[in-house]
């Protein structure tokens, strides 16, 4: 039933043995004990399960693990220091529990990869799949606005 | 966040640090029990009753246990030969771990199916069936206190409340708890009043909905119990676990890292006392994470029926005031009473009213059982209050804001219970709210089909008491700090408020303390992390117990006749000979307090007061029912913010949370009980589409002056005003009156037609 699947994880080459049914979040989760993606809703409907397969955003608590293969997959993991994105979120206070937190970030560099400098309705909509119960909303747009900022003026451009 | 005139800033207190747990948080790497894998773990998969009320007659799991992986399915029979009463909960000890003898809700757990792979537990639980003798069932509040369907034979109310102890063994009836309060009189004063106004409120049952939903864990040796679980109440959860299998409780092990939220989901037990058996009946350790549908069947918040009746005198003075709450608490009391009587304090709202009557009543019904939800009742109680006082305003011609002022409980009154009113500065905070609402100013009501309208509400809160906290402060060798305490972090950033007062009384920067979180065998008892009790409670036992350490830290220079300003690691050096050693301090809090009496009056109801004030802007589309909150105020006493920055936070947070209650959220049940939305695909909660176009959040100059530096509670406050000021509002904007929420475009709709109907 298992077969191997190889794929590039947060840039290195890697392989692990899926089922069929088993999604990519179970097998970042057993196989590569990362915990960043993480199943809450189960429907796609809250983000909270947000990976980057080829540079584009899935919920990863549908998306199979055995459609990774030869793909490109970037979790929260990935790098060594925080980014623009992630510095902005801290000092926005854009976080209460921190579980949507990682879902929230991938998006954030998504959207602003597609629009460097977007407004507050920008932002609403292209976020609108991410919930958050603490609703630190507000927070988040503050976080997303200042990021934005930020790496216009250190030409950090696309990570 | 705006606050009028900044108190003095001391170098911790008073000072936006970012969140200890940033970093972890951004990076994917904090921990949850979400996360956990333990060696040889069995996962559980729970399987659920069909019937809202029923006689077991038959399970079958022969189809279940044959299938290939399945370890074992486990059933209440299975586990009454391990605990003989496997009944749990904080008031009552009514819930069984599993089912036993009847279900009394649809969803209700009545096996659970162990495997090591949690599909093939998911796959076999769906071949389970059961036969059930179908009994009367009741869903409404007001008709279970009549009914002939009794949910509970008997009342079997926990020791653990005196107060409770005269219900023991109480039959043929679904009332858990019933609370009255009288104080002067109140029928007379009705009789005699100029105008009397009644009015009925509904609000309906919601659901937390943290997004790390319900996980816990358990490993077992044959004399020893680690819990692992998302807990609000680690404290409880090894006291409870420890009275259900008899043990004494160092033997009970409960810890916890972050929680995924919690909101007053995650109190008392909830899979706690599950997983420990299933570990102990395995000898394996056992994980259950619900899904987030499952989360509907677990807890949920009280939905309520409340008739309010007010006589005002010719001045406009409010002289008389009746209440009558009934609570939905579902098929198991879990804090429902609590939530009966705390809340009865103040059911008759900020405003003072020499004739007060209420009666509470804790009601069972055979829908999934109600506990606390950030306001442990209260914003149920100000939907009912401030609507009523808008209504009353109205028909008196009064402006909303006048009337209040006119009625409003003013610090050195007495509230209803008789407790003196001390530090709540209701009346500042309705002033700031009629500042930043620009009341005064004429308003733009817009034009047809889209009109426009403005209200506003206020209510306060008497936080539960009494209630222990204990912690631990040690000064490690090298002078850094470590504070212990069982205050669980959900969010709310706790651990980032107690390093601040411990760093405030210390003298060091907040960011180098290190927080340890709950762990049963390491931190020291706390009642639970609830109803915005921990920064007051906790805040203050961390600030004894850090100035309990430095005292002793002093003594020892002293002692070693070294000066004052002698870095931490010379007095290690010259105690012990090396720098290694720490010194400890610790202490409890606990308030005073006084149980009310047959009356169900006290002088000292509470430690402190919690008040919150919301303002609203709204167009509502008469075509449509759409409304649309285009401004939104939040005003509150929260003392003196530790951490501005997260008291905002907290403050619009819980506001946002609100306005999903206040315009759609709802748990919607078909006529067999059965709940019919139970995802996010069905029920919606806010996003970034439903947030205010802008929201305003202030705290006043205001001072707890027995709060650790000034400090109080604010994880509920934000709440308290936000369902009322809509419904004000889309009165004021269209002239109709909702009473029962959720407000959503089909209500309002309908209301609007129903009025243009009459006309």
């Amino acid at each position: 039933m298992r077969k191997e699947i190889r794929f590039r994880l947060n840039g290195e080459p890697v392989s692990a043995q899926v089922a069929p049914h088993e999604t990519l979040v179970e097998v970042l989760r057993a196989e590569f004990g990362l915990h960043g993606a993480r199943e809450s809703c189960g429907q796609g409907m809250c983000g909270c399960c947000t990976v980057l397969v080829n540079e584009r955003a899935v919920s990863g608590c549908l998306y199979l693990a055995s459609l990774c293969e030869d793909t490109d997959v970037r979790t929260i993991e990935e790098g060594k220091a925080l980014d623009a994105v992630q510095q902005a979120f801290v000092e926005a206070g854009a976080l209460q529990c921190g579980f949507c937190t990682p879902g929230f970030v991938l998006m954030t560099r998504q959207l602003l990869d597609e629009i460097p400098d977007p407004d507050e309705d920008d932002i609403r909509h292209y976020l609108s799949g991410n919930l958050c119960r603490c609703a630190a909303y507000p927070e988040i747009i503050e976080a997303v606005k200042l990021a934005a900022r930020r790496r216009k003026t250190t030409q950090e451009g696309k990570r | 966040m705006k606050r009028a005139g900044q108190s003095t800033e001391t170098p911790q207190v008073g000072r936006s640090v970012p969140r200890l747990e940033s970093w972890l948080k951004v990076t994917g790497r904090a921990e949850y029990v979400h996360n956990l894998r333990l060696p040889g773990m069995l996962y559980g998969k729970i399987w659920r009753s069909t019937l809202a009320h029923g006689r077991i007659k038959r399970i079958d799991v022969a189809a279940a246990q044959a299938v290939g992986g399945v370890h074992r399915v486990v059933t209440g029979d299975d586990i009454r030969k391990l605990v003989p009463e496997p009944y749990y909960g904080p008031a009552f000890h009514d819930q069984p771990i599993l089912a036993i003898d009847k279900v009394r809700y649809v969803g209700e757990p009545v096996a659970v199916v162990l495997a090591s792979d949690p599909h093939v537990a998911e796959e076999a639980a769906h071949l389970i069936t059961a036969e059930y003798e179908e009994l009367p069932a009741v869903y409404d509040e007001v008709e279970a206190v009549n009914s002939n369907a009794i949910v509970h034979d008997a009342l079997k109310p926990a020791g653990t409340f005196p107060d409770l102890k005269h219900l023991k063994g109480r039959a043929n009836t679904n009332v858990a708890l019933d609370f009255h309060l009288r104080r002067g009189d109140a029928e007379t004063a009705l009789k005699e009043a100029h105008r009397v106004f009644e009015h009925r409120f509904r609000t309906q049952q919601v659901m937390h909905t943290p997004l790390e939903p319900l996980v816990s864990a358990a490993e077992s040796t044959e004399s020893s119990l680690t819990i692992h679980t998302a807990s609000q109440s680690p404290s409880f959860v090894r006291m409870e676990i420890a009275r259900l299998l008899g043990w004494p409780e160092n033997r009970v092990r409960v810890r916890v890292p972050f929680l995924g939220g919690g909101f007053g989901a995650k109190l008392y037990i909830k899979l706690e006392a599950l997983v420990s058996v299933l570990s102990l009946i395995t000898k394996k350790p056992v994980k259950i994470s619900l899904t987030m549908e499952e989360q509907f069947f677990t807890i949920t918040k009280h939905a309520s029926t409340f008739r309010i009746k007010s006589g005002v005198s010719r001045e406009g003075r409010i002289v008389a005031r009746e209440c009558e709450v009934w609570w939905n608490g579902g098929a198991y009391a879990d804090i429902g009473p609590r939530v009966t009587q705390k809340s009865g304090f103040t059911a008759p709202g900020p405003y003072d009213i020499d004739n007060v009557l209420v009666d509470s009543y804790a009601l069972y019904t055979n829908l999934p059982p109600a506990g606390a939800l950030r306001g442990f009742g209260i914003p149920q109680l100000v939907w009912a209050y401030e609507g009523h006082t808008d209504m009353m305003a109205r028909s008196l011609g009064i402006d909303p804001i006048e009337f209040r002022r006119k009625n409003l409980l003013r610090e050195g009154r007495p509230q209803a219970t008789g407790t003196v009113l001390r530090d709540a500065a209701i009346e500042k905070v309705l002033d700031r709210l009629a500042a930043l609402m620009d009341w005064q100013k004429p308003f733009e009501r817009g034009t047809s089909p889209v009109k426009r309208g403005r209200g506003i509400a206020i209510g306060f809160k008497a936080c539960v008491s009494p209630t222990t906290s204990l912690a631990a402060v040690n000064i490690n060798a090298d002078g850094s700090c470590t504070v212990y305490c069982s205050t669980a972090d959900m969010g709310q950033g706790s651990d980032t408020a107690m390093a601040q007062i411990a760093g405030e009384v210390l003298n060091m920067a907040a960011e180098s303390v290190t927080v340890v979180h709950s762990d049963t065998d390491v931190t020291p008892y706390d009642m639970a992390t609830l109803g915005s009790r921990s920064l007051f409670h906790m805040g203050n036992a961390v600030k004894l117990a850090a100035e309990d350490a430095k005292r002793k830290l002093e003594s020892l220079r002293e002692e070693l006749k070294l000066p004052a300003d002698a870095e931490v690691g010379e007095v290690f050096k010259k105690k012990y000979g090396i720098q290694q050693g720490s010194v400890v301090g610790t202490a409890s809090y606990v308030p005073s307090y006084k149980s009310p009496d047959q009356n169900g009056l006290t002088d000292n109801a509470t430690p402190f007061w919690m008040v919150g004030g919301t303002g609203v802007e709204l167009e509502v589309d008469t075509e449509t029912g759409r409304v649309r909150i285009t401004r939104l105020v939040n005003v509150a006493d929260v003392g003196t913010p530790i951490n501005p920055r997260i008291v905002e936070t907290q403050l619009s947070g819980a506001a946002i949370m609100q306005l999903g209650f206040s315009l759609f959220e709802k748990m919607q049940f078909d006529g067999s009980g059965q709940l019919r939305n139970a995802s996010f695909a069905e029920y919606k909660i806010p996003g970034l589409l439903d947030l205010p176009a802008e929201i305003v959040n202030e705290a006043v100059v205001a001072e707890q002056r027995n709060g650790p530096f000034g400090g109080k509670g604010v994880g509920e406050t934000g709440t308290f005003g936000v369902s009322p000021a809509i419904a004000n509002a889309i009165d004021d904007a269209v002239g109709v009156r909702l009473t029962s929420l959720p407000m959503n475009p089909e209500a309002v709709f309908n209301a609007i037609s129903a009025v243009a109907g009459q006309k």
